[in-house]
């Protein structure tokens, strides 16, 4: 059972409008190429030019931000959830 | 989740890039200010001002013309869009300050009329301001009695509690923010507030004529919400915290393109808050303060301030000098304190806010990142305050300076007293509080915390009983 990762929608012209992909990946880390072999582009907008997830871009593997977690090393299974949500600004 | 707000054009203009979906949205706004335009030259009155508007307008676009990435600097038109397309960080408006400087200096300044639109080169509209034209410009008073009680050479408050109209800062970022909603042809104003944002919201646009929306927790101070009641807006509470609010807008901006001034005029509304920041200067005697004591919700009007002491600086209206910018939060909602603290810029969203100061119980602040770094890079540091330290700074502000602060203004006495005690505003310096919003506003918080008045009958013998009691005496501290 591979592991959906859901697409916010300024990033949906990179995966031809799809709101969810799945990807089969070990970690975040791993994901995040696999999502930029599958459609390129898409790894310069959720990483910054040191390797690090961008500051305005969240990642939640099953509903828990991944810096709260173990950042890129943060293990997948099957079945998991990882969502990409830009922040809000606002407030 | 549909959250951002450049997403605001996405409703109408759902296919197609980013670049796409912003050309579009130029063309939208263009044809409605356009038309606004055109139906103000009917008559004489308004051809004379939009005439007067046309010749400003060239002018201020030489001092504001775009949005800029504070991450990554790429531009974008001056619209109602808030994040980056590429990174998703936040737009802020982009100045030439080259231009400024050639028109704008202190003589200038002290010519135009007591209101904060004396430093409007320094904000993102393009006309004259159409909305808050009477905002700011607060008294900035010496507080010696509160200086001895906190045990500092020298204190002042920035009194925003009598700001006009809505008795809080928030009026002087709605000003702009509906100023240049107005300009970008928004018929329809919104919000997600805390309370004090919703206040202002709903009076500017009530003397604007414009709709508005405000939204809210459903559990805010009574007095908050009749205070936007009674504007005629319309008020929608949430079954929710602030974050759940705020996210519900960034959806329903999305959806109606409305104008929400803190989510897709973002921008445009943030920048209001610098006028606390040049008030507080000018208001000094043209120099910046050693210290500064700046509340914290999203952490925007700290960063401000501290673009405000930039801005003059660069400007040559100041000299150039060492000041510390210290932040105050609640400790039931201390995000940004925590991770300031923590020695960190990352900031650990806060599920439950729990705390009498409810206008600053943002448990996920959009700012929070900045303050942090305006705090560090400014050598401040950053406090909190619990319950019942808050209501004792409430108490302590208005007995020693006569000025009745919101819960907020609690906060930001009680951290400016533990920064004193701890040494990092020394005692031999000054320091400026920045009291941003008024006592009635949340009297609740105060209930069971005050003495009830003595009732007598009106008979001078009871009168005098009363007095040889001892009890008036201690009623008269209270």
């Amino acid at each position: 059972m591979p592991i959906s990762v859901c697409i916010p929608t300024p990033l949906r012209a990179l995966t031809g409008q799809k709101d969810t992909v799945e990807v089969e990946s070990k970690d975040v880390h791993e994901m995040l190429s696999d999502l930029e072999k599958a459609y390129p582009g898409i790894y310069e907008r959720l990483v910054d030019d040191q390797g690090e997830v961008r500051r305005f871009v969240n990642i939640y593997v099953g509903g828990e931000d991944i810096r709260f977690l173990q950042n890129q090393q943060t293990p997948l299974k099957a079945g998991d959830e990882v969502s990409i949500v830009p922040a809000i600004a606002g407030g | 989740m549909e959250l951002l707000g450049c997403q605001t054009q996405s409703g109408a203009f759902p296919k197609g890039n980013a670049s796409e979906r912003m050309r579009g949205f130029a063309v939208r706004v263009l044809s409605r200010r356009d038309s606004l335009f055109l139906a103000g030259e009917r008559t004489g009155h308004d051809q004379v001002r939009h005439r007067g508007g046309a010749r400003e307008r060239a002018m201020a676009e030489k001092f504001f013309s775009q949005l800029k990435c504070r991450e990554c600097g790429r531009t974008y038109p001056a619209l109602a869009t808030h994040v980056c397309e590429f990174d998703f960080g936040p737009l802020e408006a982009d100045y030439n300050y080259f231009a400024i400087g050639a028109v704008l200096n202190r003589k200038v300044i002290e010519s135009r009329p007591g209101t904060m639109w004396r430093y409007r080169e320094l904000l993102p509209i393009v006309g004259d301001p159409t909305v808050g034209q009477q905002v700011g410009f607060t008294p900035l008073v010496k507080a010696d009695r509160l200086a001895k009680a906190l045990g500092v050479k020298a204190c002042y408050v920035k009194n925003d509690t009598v700001n006009h109209p809505t008795l809080s800062f928030k009026d002087r970022v709605v000003a702009v923010a509906l100023s240049r909603a107005r300009e970008l042809g928004f018929k329809v104003v919104a919000c997600a507030s805390t309370g004090n944002l919703a206040n202002s919201v709903a009076a500017n646009a009530a003397s604007a004529g414009m709709e508005s929306w405000v939204l809210i927790p459903a559990d805010l101070e009574q007095n908050k919400v009749l205070n936007s009641i009674v504007y005629g807006t319309n008020v929608v509470g949430i079954e929710g915290a602030y974050d759940a609010v705020n996210r519900l807008c960034s959806e329903i901006a999305g959806k109606y393109g409305w104008g929400f001034v803190n989510v897709n005029l973002r921008p445009y509304y943030a920048e209001g808050s610098k006028t606390y920041g040049y008030e507080i200067m000018e208001q000094l005697g043209w120099r910046i303060p050693r210290h500064t004591v700046v509340c914290m919700a999203s952490g925007s009007l700290l960063t401000k301030i501290h673009k405000a002491y930039g801005e003059f600086t660069k400007l040559g209206l100041v000299e150039k000098d060492g000041f510390s910018i210290h932040g105050a939060q609640a400790t039931g909602c201390n995000p940004i304190t925590a991770a300031r603290k923590g020695g960190t810029d990352l900031i650990r969203p806060v599920p439950h806010p729990k705390t009498i100061a409810k206008s600053l119980a943002i448990g996920t602040p959009a700012d929070g990142y900045y303050a942090v770094k305006s705090m560090a890079k400014t050598g401040g540091w950053s406090e909190d305050a619990t319950d019942e330290e808050i209501i004792a700074g409430v108490q302590l502000l208005a007995e020693t300076e006569g000025i009745f602060a919101e819960t907020a203004g609690g906060v930001t006495v009680a951290c400016a007293k533990k920064l004193v005690a701890t040494g990092k505003i020394p005692k031999d310096e000054e320091v400026v509080l920045c009291i941003t919003g008024h006592g009635l506003k949340t009297v609740e918080a105060l209930t069971g915390h005050l003495a009830a008045p003595s009732k007598i009958k009106p008979s001078l013998k009871e009168f005098d009983s009363l007095i040889s009691s001892g009890l008036a005496k201690t009623r008269v501290k209270v």
